[in-house]
Protein backbone atom coordinates (compact mmCIF):
# COMPACT_ATOMS: atom_id res chain seq x y z
CA UNK A 1 0.00 0.00 0.00
CA UNK A 2 2.57 2.59 0.72
CA UNK A 3 4.69 1.76 -2.41
CA UNK A 4 1.53 2.91 -4.50
CA UNK A 5 1.05 5.89 -2.42
CA UNK A 6 5.12 6.65 -3.26
CA UNK A 7 4.50 5.72 -6.33
CA UNK A 8 1.39 7.96 -7.22
CA UNK A 9 3.15 10.59 -5.31
CA UNK A 10 6.42 10.44 -7.54
CA UNK A 11 4.15 10.36 -10.78
CA UNK A 12 2.37 13.37 -9.32
CA UNK A 13 5.57 14.99 -8.73
CA UNK A 14 6.69 13.83 -12.35
CA UNK A 15 3.91 15.24 -13.56
CA UNK A 16 4.16 19.12 -12.00
CA UNK A 17 7.25 19.07 -13.92
CA UNK A 18 5.77 18.49 -17.01
CA UNK A 19 3.35 20.89 -16.54
CA UNK A 20 3.22 23.27 -18.89
CA UNK A 21 5.25 26.69 -18.75
CA UNK A 22 3.52 29.79 -17.38
CA UNK A 23 2.57 32.03 -20.34
CA UNK A 24 5.22 34.61 -19.22
CA UNK A 25 8.10 32.24 -18.75
CA UNK A 26 10.49 31.21 -21.83
CA UNK A 27 13.12 28.08 -21.68
CA UNK A 28 16.53 29.41 -23.24
CA UNK A 29 19.27 27.11 -24.53
CA UNK A 30 22.29 29.43 -24.41
CA UNK A 31 25.71 28.17 -26.64
CA UNK A 32 28.27 28.03 -23.07
CA UNK A 33 30.23 30.95 -24.74
CA UNK A 34 27.12 32.97 -24.55
CA UNK A 35 26.96 32.46 -20.62
CA UNK A 36 27.98 35.72 -19.24
CA UNK A 37 26.16 38.16 -21.74
CA UNK A 38 22.97 35.67 -21.85
CA UNK A 39 22.36 36.21 -17.89
CA UNK A 40 22.69 40.10 -18.55
CA UNK A 41 20.00 40.80 -20.91
CA UNK A 42 18.00 37.94 -19.12
CA UNK A 43 18.03 40.53 -15.92
CA UNK A 44 17.17 43.35 -17.66
CA UNK A 45 14.37 41.83 -20.38
CA UNK A 46 12.66 40.49 -16.61
CA UNK A 47 13.58 43.83 -15.68
CA UNK A 48 11.77 45.91 -18.95
CA UNK A 49 9.51 43.58 -19.56
CA UNK A 50 8.14 41.50 -16.51
CA UNK A 51 8.62 37.85 -18.51
CA UNK A 52 11.20 35.36 -17.36
CA UNK A 53 13.66 33.83 -19.06
CA UNK A 54 15.15 30.61 -17.99
CA UNK A 55 18.57 30.01 -19.43
CA UNK A 56 20.49 26.63 -19.89
CA UNK A 57 23.71 26.47 -20.95
CA UNK A 58 25.89 24.04 -22.47
CA UNK A 59 27.31 23.01 -26.01
CA UNK A 60 25.05 23.97 -29.26
CA UNK A 61 25.79 20.35 -30.44
CA UNK A 62 24.25 18.89 -27.59
CA UNK A 63 21.47 21.22 -27.32
CA UNK A 64 20.09 20.41 -30.95
CA UNK A 65 20.12 16.74 -30.52
CA UNK A 66 18.31 17.41 -27.28
CA UNK A 67 16.00 19.57 -29.20
CA UNK A 68 15.13 16.74 -31.96
CA UNK A 69 14.18 14.89 -29.12
CA UNK A 70 11.61 16.93 -27.78
CA UNK A 71 13.56 19.20 -25.39
CA UNK A 72 11.47 21.62 -23.03
CA UNK A 73 13.34 24.41 -24.52
CA UNK A 74 11.34 27.22 -26.90
CA UNK A 75 14.29 29.33 -27.66
CA UNK A 76 17.48 28.35 -28.86
CA UNK A 77 20.77 30.62 -29.03
CA UNK A 78 23.53 28.43 -30.51
CA UNK A 79 27.27 28.99 -30.80
CA UNK A 80 26.71 28.56 -34.86
CA UNK A 81 24.02 29.21 -37.68
CA UNK A 82 24.42 25.57 -39.33
CA UNK A 83 22.54 24.42 -36.44
CA UNK A 84 19.48 26.76 -36.00
CA UNK A 85 19.50 26.65 -40.23
CA UNK A 86 19.23 22.93 -39.30
CA UNK A 87 16.20 23.41 -36.89
CA UNK A 88 14.15 25.10 -39.40
CA UNK A 89 14.87 22.68 -41.97
CA UNK A 90 13.63 19.54 -40.12
CA UNK A 91 10.70 21.13 -38.46
CA UNK A 92 11.88 21.77 -35.52
CA UNK A 93 12.00 25.80 -35.41
CA UNK A 94 9.83 28.77 -37.01
CA UNK A 95 10.89 29.59 -40.46
CA UNK A 96 12.02 33.00 -40.66
CA UNK A 97 12.99 33.12 -37.05
CA UNK A 98 16.56 32.60 -37.08
CA UNK A 99 18.88 35.98 -37.18
CA UNK A 100 22.16 36.52 -36.06
CA UNK A 101 22.82 37.73 -32.67
CA UNK A 102 26.75 38.15 -32.29
CA UNK A 103 29.51 37.47 -34.10
CA UNK A 104 32.31 35.54 -32.12
CA UNK A 105 35.94 36.92 -32.29
CA UNK A 106 38.79 34.90 -31.76
CA UNK A 107 41.67 35.10 -29.46
CA UNK A 108 44.95 33.39 -29.10
CA UNK A 109 45.65 33.44 -25.03
CA UNK A 110 48.26 32.32 -23.18
CA UNK A 111 49.29 32.61 -19.53
CA UNK A 112 53.14 30.89 -19.99
CA UNK A 113 54.21 32.53 -23.31
CA UNK A 114 54.23 36.08 -24.81
CA UNK A 115 51.29 35.87 -27.91
CA UNK A 116 51.20 39.69 -28.53
CA UNK A 117 52.66 38.60 -32.02
CA UNK A 118 50.01 35.88 -32.08
CA UNK A 119 51.31 35.33 -35.45
CA UNK A 120 55.17 34.97 -34.71
CA UNK A 121 54.48 33.00 -32.03
CA UNK A 122 52.31 30.32 -33.60
CA UNK A 123 55.09 30.17 -36.25
CA UNK A 124 57.95 29.75 -33.90
CA UNK A 125 56.62 27.40 -32.31
CA UNK A 126 58.13 27.56 -29.04
CA UNK A 127 55.22 24.91 -27.24
CA UNK A 128 54.54 22.15 -26.35
CA UNK A 129 50.62 22.00 -26.26
CA UNK A 130 48.02 24.57 -28.05
CA UNK A 131 44.56 24.08 -26.58
CA UNK A 132 41.57 24.76 -29.10
CA UNK A 133 37.92 23.56 -28.80
CA UNK A 134 36.71 20.47 -31.09
CA UNK A 135 36.81 21.57 -34.45
CA UNK A 136 34.45 19.00 -35.78
CA UNK A 137 31.82 20.12 -32.90
CA UNK A 138 32.82 23.42 -31.66
CA UNK A 139 32.90 26.74 -33.91
CA UNK A 140 35.66 28.12 -32.45
CA UNK A 141 37.46 24.74 -32.55
CA UNK A 142 36.83 25.41 -36.66
CA UNK A 143 37.96 28.75 -36.69
CA UNK A 144 41.08 28.01 -35.10
CA UNK A 145 41.83 25.37 -37.33
CA UNK A 146 41.07 27.56 -40.18
CA UNK A 147 42.90 30.61 -38.64
CA UNK A 148 46.20 28.04 -38.60
CA UNK A 149 45.69 26.80 -41.93
CA UNK A 150 45.44 30.80 -43.42
CA UNK A 151 48.82 31.08 -41.55
CA UNK A 152 50.15 27.93 -43.12
CA UNK A 153 51.10 26.51 -39.58
CA UNK A 154 48.86 23.59 -39.46
CA UNK A 155 50.54 20.47 -40.16
CA UNK A 156 53.28 21.64 -38.42
CA UNK A 157 51.38 22.12 -35.51
CA UNK A 158 49.17 19.81 -35.65
CA UNK A 159 50.86 16.71 -33.25
CA UNK A 160 51.37 19.96 -30.22
CA UNK A 161 47.26 20.36 -30.63
CA UNK A 162 44.76 19.70 -27.27
CA UNK A 163 41.30 19.37 -27.85
CA UNK A 164 38.67 20.65 -25.42
CA UNK A 165 35.00 19.38 -25.54
CA UNK A 166 33.93 22.62 -25.86
CA UNK A 167 35.49 26.53 -26.07
CA UNK A 168 35.18 26.55 -22.31
CA UNK A 169 37.52 23.39 -21.66
CA UNK A 170 39.82 24.67 -24.51
CA UNK A 171 40.02 27.92 -21.98
CA UNK A 172 40.50 25.79 -19.32
CA UNK A 173 42.86 24.01 -20.57
CA UNK A 174 44.95 27.33 -20.89
CA UNK A 175 43.75 28.78 -17.79
CA UNK A 176 46.05 25.93 -15.42
CA UNK A 177 48.33 26.08 -17.90
CA UNK A 178 48.20 22.41 -18.99
CA UNK A 179 48.39 24.18 -22.47
CA UNK A 180 50.95 26.77 -22.98
CA UNK A 181 48.45 28.64 -25.10
CA UNK A 182 44.93 28.30 -26.99
CA UNK A 183 42.50 29.44 -28.88
CA UNK A 184 39.48 30.80 -26.83
CA UNK A 185 36.66 33.37 -27.60
CA UNK A 186 36.99 37.22 -27.26
CA UNK A 187 33.75 36.64 -24.60
CA UNK A 188 35.65 34.56 -22.22
CA UNK A 189 38.62 36.80 -21.39
CA UNK A 190 36.20 39.33 -20.69
CA UNK A 191 36.88 39.68 -16.50
CA UNK A 192 40.75 38.14 -17.59
CA UNK A 193 43.66 40.21 -17.12
CA UNK A 194 46.28 37.92 -16.93
CA UNK A 195 48.51 36.44 -19.42
CA UNK A 196 49.18 37.98 -23.07
CA UNK A 197 46.23 37.84 -25.93
CA UNK A 198 46.21 38.29 -29.90
CA UNK A 199 42.89 39.08 -31.51
CA UNK A 200 43.07 37.11 -34.80
CA UNK A 201 42.43 38.81 -37.36
CA UNK A 202 38.60 38.55 -38.59
CA UNK A 203 40.13 37.57 -42.86
CA UNK A 204 41.86 34.30 -41.21
CA UNK A 205 38.60 32.71 -40.71
CA UNK A 206 34.94 32.98 -41.42
CA UNK A 207 32.83 34.91 -39.55
CA UNK A 208 31.40 32.71 -36.53
CA UNK A 209 27.85 33.89 -36.78
CA UNK A 210 26.19 33.09 -33.53
CA UNK A 211 22.46 32.68 -34.68
CA UNK A 212 19.25 32.69 -32.76
CA UNK A 213 15.90 30.48 -33.72
CA UNK A 214 12.36 30.24 -32.20
CA UNK A 215 11.81 27.00 -31.76
CA UNK A 216 8.40 25.12 -32.78
CA UNK A 217 7.25 24.90 -29.18
CA UNK A 218 7.76 28.45 -28.58
CA UNK A 219 5.69 29.50 -31.74
CA UNK A 220 2.81 30.30 -29.09
CA UNK A 221 4.52 31.64 -26.72
CA UNK A 222 4.65 35.52 -26.00
CA UNK A 223 8.11 35.58 -23.63
CA UNK A 224 9.65 33.54 -25.97
CA UNK A 225 9.13 36.32 -29.13
CA UNK A 226 9.32 38.83 -26.55
CA UNK A 227 12.77 37.51 -25.58
CA UNK A 228 13.62 37.52 -29.57
CA UNK A 229 12.82 40.62 -30.09
CA UNK A 230 14.84 42.50 -26.99
CA UNK A 231 17.99 40.06 -28.09
CA UNK A 232 17.63 42.49 -31.64
CA UNK A 233 17.24 45.63 -29.51
CA UNK A 234 19.94 48.67 -28.41
CA UNK A 235 19.87 47.66 -24.93
CA UNK A 236 20.73 43.69 -25.49
CA UNK A 237 23.67 44.87 -28.24
CA UNK A 238 25.18 47.37 -26.11
CA UNK A 239 26.01 44.45 -23.61
CA UNK A 240 26.62 42.03 -26.62
CA UNK A 241 29.21 44.40 -27.74
CA UNK A 242 30.67 44.89 -24.77
CA UNK A 243 31.13 41.17 -23.86
CA UNK A 244 33.65 41.31 -27.19
CA UNK A 245 31.56 40.22 -29.85
CA UNK A 246 30.60 42.20 -33.35
CA UNK A 247 27.16 42.66 -34.25
CA UNK A 248 25.91 41.54 -37.06
CA UNK B 1 40.11 -4.75 -38.41
CA UNK B 2 38.04 -5.40 -41.57
CA UNK B 3 36.27 -2.62 -43.26
CA UNK B 4 36.19 -0.63 -40.14
CA UNK B 5 37.33 2.90 -40.47
CA UNK B 6 40.54 4.50 -38.52
CA UNK B 7 38.24 6.25 -35.98
CA UNK B 8 36.65 3.54 -34.79
CA UNK B 9 39.39 1.15 -34.74
CA UNK B 10 41.87 3.41 -33.15
CA UNK B 11 39.75 4.26 -30.45
CA UNK B 12 38.85 0.36 -29.11
CA UNK B 13 42.85 -0.69 -29.43
CA UNK B 14 43.36 2.50 -27.43
CA UNK B 15 41.03 1.37 -24.89
CA UNK B 16 42.20 -2.03 -24.67
CA UNK B 17 45.77 -1.04 -24.38
CA UNK B 18 44.48 1.72 -21.29
CA UNK B 19 42.17 -1.33 -19.52
CA UNK B 20 45.05 -3.90 -19.97
CA UNK B 21 47.50 -1.49 -18.62
CA UNK B 22 45.67 0.33 -16.12
CA UNK B 23 44.57 -3.56 -14.56
CA UNK B 24 48.04 -4.93 -14.65
CA UNK B 25 48.96 -1.79 -12.43
CA UNK B 26 46.20 -1.99 -9.95
CA UNK B 27 46.66 -5.58 -9.22
CA UNK B 28 50.59 -4.69 -8.22
CA UNK B 29 48.99 -2.21 -6.31
CA UNK B 30 46.25 -3.27 -4.74
CA UNK B 31 47.12 -6.34 -4.08
CA UNK B 32 49.62 -5.47 -1.01
CA UNK B 33 46.99 -2.78 -0.20
CA UNK B 34 44.19 -5.33 0.07
CA UNK B 35 46.34 -7.60 1.90
CA UNK B 36 47.21 -4.56 4.82
CA UNK B 37 43.68 -3.44 5.11
CA UNK B 38 42.56 -7.57 5.39
CA UNK B 39 44.86 -7.70 8.02
CA UNK B 40 46.36 -4.97 9.66
CA UNK B 41 45.07 -3.65 13.35
CA UNK B 42 45.91 -0.51 12.26
CA UNK B 43 43.33 2.20 14.01
CA UNK B 44 43.91 4.31 10.83
CA UNK B 45 43.19 1.15 8.93
CA UNK B 46 39.21 1.87 7.88
CA UNK B 47 39.91 5.58 7.12
CA UNK B 48 42.75 4.58 4.38
CA UNK B 49 39.84 2.41 2.81
CA UNK B 50 37.88 5.23 3.30
CA UNK B 51 39.94 7.21 1.13
CA UNK B 52 40.56 4.57 -1.57
CA UNK B 53 36.79 3.94 -1.78
CA UNK B 54 36.16 7.36 -2.07
CA UNK B 55 35.86 7.35 -6.03
CA UNK B 56 33.25 5.25 -5.98
CA UNK B 57 31.08 7.58 -4.68
CA UNK B 58 32.40 11.20 -6.45
CA UNK B 59 31.63 12.54 -9.52
CA UNK B 60 34.31 11.76 -12.13
CA UNK B 61 34.20 15.71 -12.88
CA UNK B 62 35.64 15.95 -8.89
CA UNK B 63 37.87 13.61 -9.75
CA UNK B 64 38.92 15.04 -13.14
CA UNK B 65 39.00 18.61 -11.72
CA UNK B 66 41.81 17.71 -9.09
CA UNK B 67 43.54 15.37 -11.80
CA UNK B 68 43.62 18.09 -14.30
CA UNK B 69 45.23 20.31 -11.41
CA UNK B 70 47.56 17.58 -9.87
CA UNK B 71 48.88 16.24 -13.46
CA UNK B 72 49.60 20.13 -14.57
CA UNK B 73 52.70 22.23 -14.11
CA UNK B 74 51.23 23.36 -10.46
CA UNK B 75 51.40 19.81 -9.69
CA UNK B 76 53.22 16.23 -8.80
CA UNK B 77 52.69 15.63 -12.33
CA UNK B 78 54.71 18.47 -13.75
CA UNK B 79 57.14 17.76 -11.44
CA UNK B 80 57.28 14.43 -13.08
CA UNK B 81 56.75 15.44 -16.98
CA UNK B 82 59.74 17.35 -16.05
CA UNK B 83 62.21 14.67 -15.90
CA UNK B 84 61.78 13.89 -19.67
CA UNK B 85 61.09 17.97 -20.30
CA UNK B 86 57.45 18.02 -20.92
CA UNK B 87 55.30 20.07 -18.75
CA UNK B 88 51.97 18.61 -17.67
CA UNK B 89 50.94 14.82 -17.55
CA UNK B 90 47.33 16.01 -18.73
CA UNK B 91 46.60 15.18 -22.50
CA UNK B 92 48.94 11.88 -22.57
CA UNK B 93 48.67 8.12 -22.21
CA UNK B 94 50.27 7.93 -18.37
CA UNK B 95 47.77 10.36 -17.67
CA UNK B 96 45.17 8.20 -18.66
CA UNK B 97 46.37 5.45 -16.79
CA UNK B 98 46.92 7.53 -13.32
CA UNK B 99 43.54 8.66 -13.68
CA UNK B 100 42.13 5.25 -14.21
CA UNK B 101 43.97 3.31 -11.73
CA UNK B 102 42.87 5.86 -9.04
CA UNK B 103 39.00 5.96 -10.29
CA UNK B 104 39.02 2.04 -10.64
CA UNK B 105 41.13 1.42 -7.30
CA UNK B 106 38.21 0.48 -4.88
CA UNK B 107 36.56 -1.85 -7.17
CA UNK B 108 39.67 -3.49 -7.09
CA UNK B 109 40.63 -3.33 -3.86
CA UNK B 110 37.43 -4.61 -2.05
CA UNK B 111 37.00 -7.94 -4.03
CA UNK B 112 40.59 -8.61 -3.18
CA UNK B 113 40.44 -7.39 0.58
CA UNK B 114 37.39 -9.94 1.10
CA UNK B 115 39.13 -12.75 -0.38
CA UNK B 116 42.19 -12.27 2.01
CA UNK B 117 39.67 -11.56 4.82
CA UNK B 118 37.85 -14.87 4.17
CA UNK B 119 41.17 -16.73 3.68
CA UNK B 120 41.39 -16.15 7.47
CA UNK B 121 44.62 -17.11 9.98
CA UNK B 122 44.29 -20.57 9.93
CA UNK B 123 45.93 -21.46 7.04
CA UNK B 124 48.44 -18.92 7.65
CA UNK B 125 49.30 -20.65 10.98
CA UNK B 126 49.34 -24.10 9.55
CA UNK B 127 52.06 -22.85 7.05
CA UNK B 128 54.12 -21.35 9.89
CA UNK B 129 54.18 -24.47 11.41
CA UNK B 130 55.21 -26.67 8.20
CA UNK B 131 58.37 -23.16 8.78
CA UNK B 132 57.25 -21.13 5.73
CA UNK B 133 58.09 -18.41 6.12
CA UNK B 134 55.64 -15.07 6.06
CA UNK B 135 56.15 -14.30 2.32
CA UNK B 136 56.22 -18.08 1.24
CA UNK B 137 52.91 -18.28 3.06
CA UNK B 138 52.15 -15.04 1.07
CA UNK B 139 52.76 -16.59 -2.52
CA UNK B 140 51.54 -20.06 -1.92
CA UNK B 141 49.00 -20.14 0.22
CA UNK B 142 47.29 -16.70 0.57
CA UNK B 143 47.48 -16.05 -2.77
CA UNK B 144 46.05 -19.06 -4.52
CA UNK B 145 43.47 -19.38 -1.95
CA UNK B 146 42.36 -15.34 -2.59
CA UNK B 147 43.07 -15.98 -6.41
CA UNK B 148 39.23 -15.50 -7.23
CA UNK B 149 38.94 -11.99 -5.62
CA UNK B 150 41.94 -11.46 -7.65
CA UNK B 151 40.56 -12.78 -10.46
CA UNK B 152 36.88 -10.61 -9.69
CA UNK B 153 39.48 -7.55 -8.68
CA UNK B 154 40.95 -7.60 -12.54
CA UNK B 155 37.52 -8.11 -14.39
CA UNK B 156 36.38 -5.44 -12.36
CA UNK B 157 39.15 -3.09 -12.72
CA UNK B 158 39.46 -3.63 -16.39
CA UNK B 159 35.76 -3.16 -16.81
CA UNK B 160 35.47 -0.04 -15.43
CA UNK B 161 38.25 1.27 -17.13
CA UNK B 162 36.87 0.63 -19.99
CA UNK B 163 33.57 2.25 -18.61
CA UNK B 164 35.62 5.50 -17.74
CA UNK B 165 34.24 8.69 -18.99
CA UNK B 166 34.44 11.30 -17.04
CA UNK B 167 37.73 12.00 -15.71
CA UNK B 168 39.49 10.87 -19.50
CA UNK B 169 37.02 13.81 -21.12
CA UNK B 170 38.34 16.34 -19.00
CA UNK B 171 41.97 15.28 -19.02
CA UNK B 172 42.40 13.74 -21.91
CA UNK B 173 42.67 16.82 -24.99
CA UNK B 174 40.82 13.85 -27.26
CA UNK B 175 43.94 13.35 -29.30
CA UNK B 176 43.30 10.45 -31.82
CA UNK B 177 45.74 7.52 -30.76
CA UNK B 178 46.74 8.78 -27.70
CA UNK B 179 43.74 9.95 -25.68
CA UNK B 180 40.53 8.97 -27.65
CA UNK B 181 39.40 6.13 -26.27
CA UNK B 182 35.88 4.76 -27.24
CA UNK B 183 33.86 6.60 -24.41
CA UNK B 184 35.12 10.04 -25.11
CA UNK B 185 34.88 8.59 -29.21
CA UNK B 186 31.10 7.67 -29.05
CA UNK B 187 31.17 11.08 -27.06
CA UNK B 188 32.19 12.97 -29.88
CA UNK B 189 29.99 11.04 -32.81
CA UNK B 190 26.81 11.51 -31.22
CA UNK B 191 27.89 15.39 -30.90
CA UNK B 192 28.66 15.81 -34.07
CA UNK B 193 25.67 13.61 -35.30
CA UNK B 194 27.59 10.59 -36.33
CA UNK B 195 25.46 7.91 -35.51
CA UNK B 196 26.39 5.40 -37.22
CA UNK B 197 29.34 4.95 -36.04
CA UNK B 198 28.35 5.91 -32.17
CA UNK B 199 25.86 2.91 -32.34
CA UNK B 200 28.48 0.45 -33.82
CA UNK B 201 30.81 1.38 -30.64
CA UNK B 202 28.07 1.88 -28.01
CA UNK B 203 26.54 -1.51 -29.27
CA UNK B 204 29.84 -3.06 -28.55
CA UNK B 205 30.24 -1.45 -25.04
CA UNK B 206 26.70 -3.24 -24.58
CA UNK B 207 27.96 -6.28 -25.62
CA UNK B 208 31.07 -6.45 -23.67
CA UNK B 209 29.48 -5.31 -20.59
CA UNK B 210 26.83 -7.95 -20.73
CA UNK B 211 29.85 -10.69 -21.42
CA UNK B 212 31.71 -9.19 -18.63
CA UNK B 213 28.85 -9.56 -15.97
CA UNK B 214 27.61 -12.57 -17.39
CA UNK B 215 31.48 -14.14 -17.08
CA UNK B 216 31.63 -12.76 -13.71
CA UNK B 217 28.00 -14.36 -12.55
CA UNK B 218 29.60 -17.88 -13.72
CA UNK B 219 32.82 -17.85 -12.58
CA UNK B 220 31.67 -17.19 -9.26
CA UNK B 221 29.35 -20.04 -9.22
CA UNK B 222 32.08 -22.11 -10.55
CA UNK B 223 33.95 -21.26 -7.59
CA UNK B 224 31.28 -21.99 -5.09
CA UNK B 225 30.81 -24.82 -5.99
CA UNK B 226 34.36 -25.78 -6.47
CA UNK B 227 34.83 -24.40 -2.67
CA UNK B 228 31.41 -26.11 -1.16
Amino acid sequence: MKLTALATAFVAFLTSLAAPADADVTHVAVAANFTEPAKEIAALFKQKTGHEAVLIFGASGAFYTQITHSAPFEVFLSADSERPKMAVDNGFAVPDSRFTYAIGKLVLWSRVVDVTNGEAALKAGNFQKLSIANPVAAPYGTAAVETMKALGVYDALQPKIVQGNSIAQAFQFVDTRNAELGFVALSQLHAVTEGTRWEVPANLFSPIRQDAVLLRTGANSEASKAFLAFLKGPEAQAIIEQFGYALP
Amino acid sequence: MLGMPDDIWVPIKLTIELATISTLSLLVVATPLAWWLARSKAWFKEAAATVISLPMVLPPTVLGFYLLIALGPDGPGGAIASLWGARTLAFTFSGLVIGSIISSMPFVVQPIRNAFAAVGDRPLEVASTLRASPTRAFWTVALPLASPGLLTGAVLGFAHTVGEFGVILMIGGNIPGRTRVMSTAIFDFVETMRWREANLLAGGMVAFAFAVILAMILLEKRFTRAGA
